[in-house]
C-alpha cells in the first residue's frame, strides 16, 4: 500500500516560495491546486530545505516561519533550525 | 550559507523552556501534585521523553499567533467594509455557517476548557506546557469564528443566540454530548480522544475540505478563519501523534487501552462527522469535492498511512473502520433527510437541491445516490412544489450514545435501519449501530445518565410539551424567520433584494406551519 | 466493563419510567419507509389499547406517507423488542407486555416506499 506525506498551504504569497522551494527539493512530490489552497503530497518522505527557502526569498528564513502558512499536514514531523521533514516511517 | 549560531537552537530552547524550568517535588509527594495521573491505568516511565517535534517555545508562539491574527482581523475588517456577505454564491451558504457557529465554534471553547485541565493533570512539564498552548488556541479559534460571524448575524437569520442554543436543541447535543464525554474522561483518554483520534485523524475533513468550499462558495471571512485555525491544528496534529507515540513506547501494557480508546473515539468522531459531510454536499451550492472523495482522501489515504505506520507499536485500524468506509456513499443523504424533515426545529433552513444538483450527487454517489435517495427527494420536492411541504411531526428515536436520531444503515442492506437493542439492569437502551452499542457495553454507568433531548422533551423538562413552544422557548428559535424551508424564507427574500430579484410569492414556503 | 474513576461511580438512568409522570416511552419502525429517518418516539399511556395506539398514534404520524392509506397495520407482521409478536387491538400496551421504551416493527408486506426504495 501507498503511504503518502502531505502538507497543505494557504494559496498566498508566502506559501508560493514554499512550493517552489518543496518542488524543487522533493522532484517526486505532486501538487494539487485547490481553491484557496495547495496541497502537496508524496510517498513517505517530504522536507523543507532553510537554505533552498533563503535563496528562494532572498533574506533569511526561521522554519518556523511556516507555521504561518500551513493548513494541514500528515506524517511523522521532524524540525530543527535547517529543515522540516515530514515522514512515515 | 553561514550557520546561524547568533542565537540557541530550536532543540536548545526547547530544552530550557520544557525541562530546566520544571522541578522535582522536594516536600509534597508527586502523587499528591498529579493524582488523576494514574487512574486509567496508563503506565509513564520516563516523562523526559516527551518531545514536541515543531520544538515550539513561548516566545515563538506569540510572534507567530499574533502575525496570524493581524492577518485575520485584516481580512475580516475588509470583509465587512466590502459587505462580503453579498458577494457569496447564494445565501443558502449561510445556514452551513448557522450550523458551524452553533455546533463547532462551542466545542472550540469547549476544547480550550479541556486542555487547561488536563495540562494541570500531568507531571511532565513537555506536556503541559503542549496543553497550555493548544488551550490558548482552542480559546482563538472560539474568539476568531465568532467574532467572523459576527458580520452575517447582522444579514442573515439564525446566528442570534449560538451558545445557548449548543446546550440545549435536540440535533446540538450531538456534537456538545461527544465534547461533554471527552471532558469527562481521564486526562489520558482526552488526549487520545481529542488530540489524537479527532484532530490527527479526522478534523482535516471538517477544515480542509470544508474550508477549501467556502472559499469556493465566496465566503472570504470563512476560510480565512477556518484555516488560520487549522495552521493551529497542524501543531495540534503534530502533537496527537507525538502524544499515542509517547503513551505506546512508554509501557506495553498501554496498548490494548490506548486501543479501546482508538476504537471508541474514531466511531464517535466519525458519527460527528455526519454533519460535516451534510454540510459538504447539501450546503455549500458551489462544490469542491464530495463528502465521500473527502473521505477518501483524509481518511482511507491518509488514515490509512497513519495506522500503517503505528502498527509497529501492535495498534491495529479502528474497530468498525469498514462500517465507517461504506457510509461515505451514504451518511450525508441520511443526515440531510433528517433535517430536512425536522426542518421546524432547526435554526438554519433546509430545502430540496436543484435538479442540476441532484445530478451532481448522481454522478457522486453512482452506486447509492438514485437508488435509495433521489426518489425520495424527488418526491419531496413534488409534494412542496404542490403546497405540502413535508415535516416530520413526530419525534425521532435518539440513539442512547451519539445522541444522533436512529437513521443509519446497515452496512450490507442500506434498506434497513442498523437499529441495536440490549437491556442493561432493567431498562431498555437503542443505538444507531454496533459502534455506539460497544461504547455502551464498555462504559454503561456513563451513558445512562445521557441527556437525550426527546426523552427530556417527553419529561416536561423543556418549558412545554409541544414542538412548537420548544422550539420557540427553550431552545430560542424565532419560528418563521430562524426556521422552516429555505424556499420564501426571510433569508430568502433578502438575498433576491440583494440580488435585485423580485420574490416569487408562490414559493413561499415559510408560511406553512408544521402541523 | 465499567468506568474507570477515582470514585465509585454510580448514577440513576435519567430516563427511568417514573420520570415520564404515568406515561411510558413507545418507539415504532416502519421497516422499508426510510421517509421517516428513523424509528418514532411517541409518549404513550400504558392503558392505551393497542388498536387506539394504531388509530390515534401511529397513523396520524405516518398520514403523509403514499403508503400510509393502503397500509393495513393491524393484519401487518409485528415484532417486539425483535422478538415475532400477535397484536391484540383491545389489549392494552401494559397487558401486550409493551414496557417503558419497547421498539415494536411493522412491516407491511408488499408496501415497499417511494418507488419501491424503501424510502
Amino acid at each position: 500500500m501507498s503511504q503518502l506525506v502531505f502538507i497543505a498551504f494557504q494559496d498566498n504569497d508566502n506559501a508560493r516560495y514554499l512550493v517552489d522551494a518543496i518542488a524543487e527539493d522533493n522532484p517526486e512530490a505532486e501538487v494539487q491546486h485547490q481553491p484557496a489552497m495547495i496541497r502537496i503530497q508524496a510517498e513517505k518522505r517530504l522536507v523543507i530545505n532553510r537554505e533552498t527557502m533563503e535563496e528562494k526569498l532572498g533574506r533569511d528564513w526561521d522554519v518556523q516561519e511556516m507555521l504561518i502558512d500551513v493548513i494541514s499536514i500528515g506524517g511523522n514531523v521532524d524540525e530543527d533550525d535547517d529543515h522540516f521533514i515530514l515522514q512515515w516511517n | 550559507m553561514p550557520v546561524k549560531n547568533k542565537k540557541l537552537n530550536l532543540k536548545d530552547k526547547y530544552q530550557y523552556l520544557t525541562r530546566d524550568m520544571a522541578w522535582e517535588p522536594s516536600y509534597q509527594k508527586k502523587e499528591d501534585i498529579f493524582p488523576n495521573e494514574s487512574f486509567e491505568g496508563i503506565k509513564i516511565t520516563d516523562w523526559s521523553q516527551w518531545e514536541d517535534p515543531f520544538r515550539l517555545t513561548m516566545d515563538a508562539y506569540w510572534k507567530y499567533q499574533a502575525e496570524k491574527e493581524k492577518k485575520l482581523y485584516a481580512i475580516f475588517d475588509a470583509f465587512a467594509q466590502n459587505n462580503g456577505h453579498q458577494n457569496i454564491s447564494d445565501a443558502r451558504y449561510v445556514n452551513a455557517l448557522k450550523l458551524f457557529l452553533t455546533g463547532v465554534s462551542p466545542l472550540e471553547h469547549a476544547a480550550f476548557q479541556g486542555y487547561a485541565r488536563v495540562g494541570r493533570d500531568f507531571s511532565g512539564a513537555g506536556a503541559r506546557v503542549a496543553c497550555q498552548m493548544q488551550a490558548i488556541d482552542e480559546l482563538r479559534h472560539s474568539q476568531t469564528q465568532q467574532h467572523a460571524m459576527s458580520h452575517y448575524n447582522k444579514h442573515f437569520n439564525g446566528l442570534h443566540d449560538a451558545a445557548h442554543m449548543h446546550d440545549r436543541v435536540w440535533f446540538l447535543s450531538v456534537p456538545k454530548s461527544f465534547f461533554d464525554d471527552a471532558r469527562t474522561a481521564g486526562p489520558f483518554e482526552f488526549l487520545t480522544a481529542i488530540s489524537f483520534s479527532f484532530e490527527y485523524v479526522l478534523t482535516n475533513l471538517l477544515f480542509v475540505p470544508f474550508m477549501s468550499g467556502a472559499a469556493y462558495n465566496g465566503d472570504m471571512a470563512t476560510v480565512t478563519f477556518g484555516f488560520s485555525a487549522q495552521s493551529d491544528e497542524a501543531r495540534h496534529m503534530t502533537l496527537g501523534l507525538e502524544v499515542i507515540k509517547f503513551i505506546l513506547e512508554q509501557h506495553e501494557d498501554n496498548v490494548p487501552i490506548v486501543q479501546r480508546w482508538i476504537d471508541k473515539w474514531f466511531w464517535r468522531g466519525f458519527r460527528l462527522l455526519s454533519l460535516v459531510g451534510m454540510m459538504m454536499d447539501y450546503m455549500l451550492p458551489n462544490r469542491v469535492m464530495s463528502w465521500a472523495e473527502a473521505w477518501e482522501v483524509y481518511y482511507e489515504q491518509n488514515g490509512g498511512a497513519l495506522f500503517k505506520d503505528l502498527e509497529r507499536y501492535g495498534i491495529r485500524p479502528p474497530k468498525y473502520q469498514d462500517v465507517a468506509n461504506d457510509a461515505k456513499n451514504h451518511v450525508s443523504h441520511q443526515a440531510w433527510a433528517t433535517f430536512y424533515q425536522y426542518g421546524h426545529a432547526t435554526n438554519f433552513h433546509t430545502w430540496m437541491p436543484e435538479k442540476d444538483e441532484l445530478d451532481w450527487l448522481s454522478q457522486k454517489y453512482p452506486e447509492t445516490f438514485d437508488k435509495y435517495y433521489r426518489p425520495r427527494f424527488e418526491y419531496w420536492a413534488k409534494e412542496h412544489a404542490e403546497g405540502r411541504r413535508f415535516y416530520n411531526n413526530t419525534l425521532p428515536q435518539l440513539c442512547q450514545v451519539c445522541q444522533i436520531p436512529t437513521i443509519f444503515t446497515e452496512k450490507d442492506d442500506p434498506t434497513v435501519l442498523s437499529h441495536r437493542q440490549i437491556v442493561h439492569e432493567g431498562e431498555r437502551y437503542h443505538f444507531c449501530s454496533d459502534g455506539c452499542c460497544d461504547i455502551f457495553k464498555d462504559e454503561p454507568e456513563k451513558y445512562v445518565q445521557a441527556w437525550l433531548p426527546v426523552h427530556q422533551i417527553y419529561q416536561g423538562n423543556c418549558e412545554g410539551g409541544d414542538v412548537e413552544t420548544v422550539v420557540s422557548k427553550y431552545y430560542h428559535i424565532n419560528i418563521g424567520e430562524d426556521n422552516f424551508e429555505y424556499i420564501g424564507s426571510p433569508d430568502h427574500k433578502r438575498w433576491l433584494s440583494i440580488k435585485g430579484k423580485q420574490s416569487d410569492d408562490k414559493e413561499s414556503g415559510s408560511s406553512q406551519d408544521a402541523a | 466493563m465499567s468506568v474507570n474513576a477515582l470514585y465509585d461511580y454510580k448514577f440513576e438512568p435519567r430516563d427511568k419510567v417514573e420520570n415520564f409522570h404515568g406515561m411510558q416511552l413507545l418507539y415504532v419502525y416502519w421497516p422499508h419507509h426510510l421517509m421517516y429517518c428513523s424509528p418514532f418516539a411517541f409518549l404513550v399511556a400504558p392503558d392505551m389499547t393497542f388498536g387506539a395506539m394504531i388509530e390515534e398514534v401511529l397513523k396520524p404520524a405516518v398520514s403523509a406517507h403514499p403508503d400510509a392509506a393502503k397500509a393495513d397495520f393491524l393484519g401487518a407482521t409485528w415484532q417486539l423488542n425483535g422478538e415475532s409478536f400477535i397484536p391484540d387491538a383491545n389489549a392494552t400496551l401494559k397487558d401486550s407486555g409493551i414496557d417503558h421504551k419497547s421498539m415494536l416493527t411493522v412491516t407491511t408486506k408488499g408496501l415497499d416506499g417511494i418507488a419501491g426504495t424503501a424510502s
